[in-house]
């Protein structure tokens, strides 16, 4: 599938900002089953883009900006091919081992309730993706209707025990949580999902790391695997880690952030 | 514990009257200087240290004011013999841990060979993911070692801990120098005893080798928390005796990549920073997001190779406890040889055999939290009560895989004054090595911790534990 990008992030200042810098994560790598056609990064104003890494595989953006700065446009625009592979990530970069990503981190510690709703969801089945694949849908029953909002910084177990305004970055972070809890390797996977809407933020799901099969995507917002309409763009060990956009200003003021993004399908496989 | 049975340095086993024949001189020194008069330049010292701000504050403690180390005036002595054995394994040591970094955040050959379990570096927080792959300017990544030493006889060395991030004391080595020097000069005059005062001027060369790109003239830095840090004082001290600027965060600022420090004159590029802050709070975009006292951006100009930051960010994993019981293994993985220093026996809790001996002789051992620093969350048996042997028992039982347990050693002691005169009191040891892009050195000195209670073995200064100056001797004989 080829599969148009435009990710539009808008800051506004209430007052001039005197610095910025930001760290970026908007590029996607090559894998397998996915092929960055074209790709552009750009700022509405006089900065300096520098690329780098973050150890965990992700292309990184280091933006520094000087002052007065009174808003700030990043715009992203690409166009990526892909291909259908049932959820399985092949050919990815992948500094770090499976075991790494056994690791907690304060935003995916799983509670009591959500320790227990993964182990009873997932059943006793041996073959470890089938019990991922039940545990997704559970989450996906459980929670079926996630948009994709902007980061509100919770934590997995407390989304998962307040409900309320659970989107998809939430129900990901409960996967993971869940599925380390289980003992399986799991990742948070940040990226863009070609759907018809416009949309206020990136998608988010779930890679789950199976013996046999290496790293495969849930996406608890839809109970499924991804498919080719997915681009996969960052990994991480929580929703934090894998953020788009991020960084610290220098100056008073509130800052107002908005989202503007597109994703469309382009047509079949060529 | 009881004293009895100790070596002490000076005295041997036989005490006053039969001191080792290599301090006769010392000893001499002693029985014949008058205590009141040791009382009165040890008080002497005090008053200068409280003058100079050399202070602490007790963690925990919410009600105490800045506090002094107490200061011993009878110094601890190494026999030039003594010292050049110990520098040698302190070399070694040091060798190995920057070999480590170097592997375990690049090809990772001790893990593929099977020499330490995977999950203890992989799930460990102290390995950080966001350095993987990342190699510092001239591989070197403990630039500045204070390695934790125990003693129990004239060449049994122990290594206590070793401290390959941001190890603090060695302005205790220097005033603790000046102060003898002023206060006992007879004793420089009698004996060759190796000067410390050049140290500041091996670390700055020590900074100025790993610049990036070989600059011959780097504009080096000391970056500190601020003057709330416990350590301020030391901070203040190397940058003014090294001529460099004292850096806040907040005078730092990256921009495409380089490190600018913010001066009147204008920015001035920043090519080695001394960071005393912790990794957590380096840069919060890529560490801990909360910090108030990091630098945006500064992990990106490290990455792109644009500052040397002493130490290097991830050296956690190369001090961490579960780590250090591997220390042996480790040492001869990258050396070839057997460690010339080796570590105080340990007990990995996690290891079930282990968990088992250590639950059966928890009177005898001392049992140490993994991640615990400064003799917080510490169980010494011998001298525990009843109730914090129960309470570690059922914290041991809980969560084994965070502790570690370890002999009671009859450590060292060296004659101190104590309110009924000279009386021996157990000691420890941090050396300070340093590791530039051309080479190892040790200081010829260090900081030694005593701890100022009868048959106390506890010497942090937090709590009851004082310092003395630590003489490193150019001949065999004192």
């Amino acid at each position: 599938m080829r599969i148009a990008i435009e990710h539009r992030t808008t800051y506004r200042f209430s007052e001039p900002q005197a610095r910025i810098v930001q760290m970026l994560r908007l590029t996607p790598c090559d894998t397998q089953d996915q092929t960055v056609v074209s790709w552009l990064v750009g700022v509405d104003r006089d900065a300096r883009l520098r690329d780098t890494g973050d150890g965990f595989g992700n292309m990184v953006t280091m933006l520094y900006a000087e002052g007065p700065i009174e808003a700030l446009d990043i715009t992203v625009t690409g166009e990526v091919l892909t291909s259908e592979a049932s959820g399985v990530v092949r050919g990815a970069l992948e500094p770090l081992p499976p075991l790494f990503y056994l690791r907690g981190t304060a935003r995916t510690e799983a509670s009591d309730a959500l320790f227990v709703f993964a182990a009873d969801s997932a059943g006793t089945a041996d073959d470890t993706l089938e019990r991922l694949h039940a545990f997704n849908a559970a989450l996906h029953r459980r929670f079926p209707c996630v948009p994709d909002l902007p980061d509100a910084g919770c934590t997995a177990s407390r989304a998962f025990e307040t409900g309320g305004k659970v989107s998809s970055r939430d129900v990901a972070q409960m996967f993971i949580a869940g599925a380390r809890g289980l003992m399986v390797p799991a990742r948070y996977a940040s990226g863009y999902r070609a759907e018809d809407a416009a949309r206020s933020a990136p998608h988010a799901w779930a890679e789950a790391h199976v013996e046999g099969l290496g790293w495969v995507g849930f996406d608890p917002s839809t109970g499924l695997s991804p498919d080719e309409s997915y681009v996969r763009v960052a990994i991480g060990l929580d929703a934090s880690g894998a953020a788009a956009t991020g960084g610290m200003r220098i100056g008073h003021g509130q800052e107002q952030l908005a989202v503007d993004l597109h994703v469309d399908r382009l047509g079949g496989e060529e | 514990m009881a004293a009895r049975g100790a070596f002490d340095e000076i005295w041997g086993h036989g005490g006053p009257d039969s001191p080792r024949a290599e301090f006769a001189a010392l000893s001499r020194w002693l029985a014949e200087t008058d205590a009141a008069e040791l009382q009165r330049r040890q008080q002497s010292a005090e008053a200068a240290f409280r003058q100079l701000g050399i202070t602490f504050a007790v963690y925990g403690d919410s009600d105490a004011a800045e506090r002094i180390i107490p200061f011993d005036i009878v110094p601890r002595v190494f026999l030039a013999g003594e010292w050049a054995r110990l520098s040698e394994g302190l070399v070694q040591r040091v060798e190995a841990i920057n070999a480590f970094l170097e592997d375990i955040y690049g090809a990772r050959r001790i893990l593929r060979e099977g020499v330490i379990p995977p999950e203890l570096i992989y799930l460990n927080a102290q390995f950080r993911a966001e350095v993987d792959g990342v190699r510092p300017p001239h591989g070197v990544w403990a630039h500045i070692c204070g390695i934790d030493l125990v003693r129990t006889g004239p060449d049994q060395f122990y290594v206590l801990e070793d401290n390959a991030r941001t190890p603090s004391g060695v302005s205790y080595m220097l005033e603790n120098r000046e102060a003898m020097i002023r206060l006992c000069p007879e004793l420089f005059r009698d004996f060759r005893v190796a000067p410390v005062d050049s140290y500041p001027d091996m670390l700055l060369k020590t900074m100025q080798s790993v610049a990036p790109g070989g600059n011959p003239r780097p504009v080096c830095v000391v970056l500190t928390p601020g003057h709330f840090n416990s350590a301020y004082y030391e901070h203040s001290f190397l940058a003014d005796s090294m001529g460099v600027e004292l850096v806040e965060a907040a005078d730092l600022v990256v921009d495409d990549d380089v490190v600018w420090m913010q001066t009147i004159a204008g920015r001035v590029k920043v090519d080695v920073i001394y960071r005393r802050i912790d990794d957590d709070f380096l840069d919060p975009l890529v560490f801990r997001p909360d910090s108030m006292l990091g630098v945006p951006g500064i992990m990106a100009a490290y990455r792109a190779g644009n500052v040397a930051i002493l130490n290097a960010p991830g050296n956690g994993i190369a001090d961490d406890k579960a780590i250090y019981s591997y220390m042996p293994e480790i040492v001869r993985f990258y050396s070839g040889g057997e460690a010339r220093l080796p570590n105080v026996e340990t007990w990995r809790c996690r290891e079930p055999d282990a968990l088992n001996y250590v639950l059966a002789n928890l009177p005898e051992l001392v049992v140490k939290l993994v991640d615990g620093s400064g003799g917080y969350g510490m169980l010494v048996g011998p001298t525990a009560t009843r109730a914090e042997i129960a309470a570690f028992r059922a914290a041991l039982v809980a969560e084994p895989h965070r502790y570690i347990a370890q002999p009671t050693l009859a450590l060292s002691t060296v004659p101190t004054l104590a309110e009924q005169g000279l009386a021996p009191r157990h000691v420890d040891f941090r050396p300070f090595v340093l590791t530039g892009s051309d080479g190892v050195r040790v200081a010829p000195g260090g900081l030694t911790r005593v701890a100022l209670r009868e048959g106390s073995l506890v010497v942090n200064s937090s709590q009851g534990g004082g310092t003395k100056d630590s003489f490193v001797l150019l001949d065999d004989g004192a």
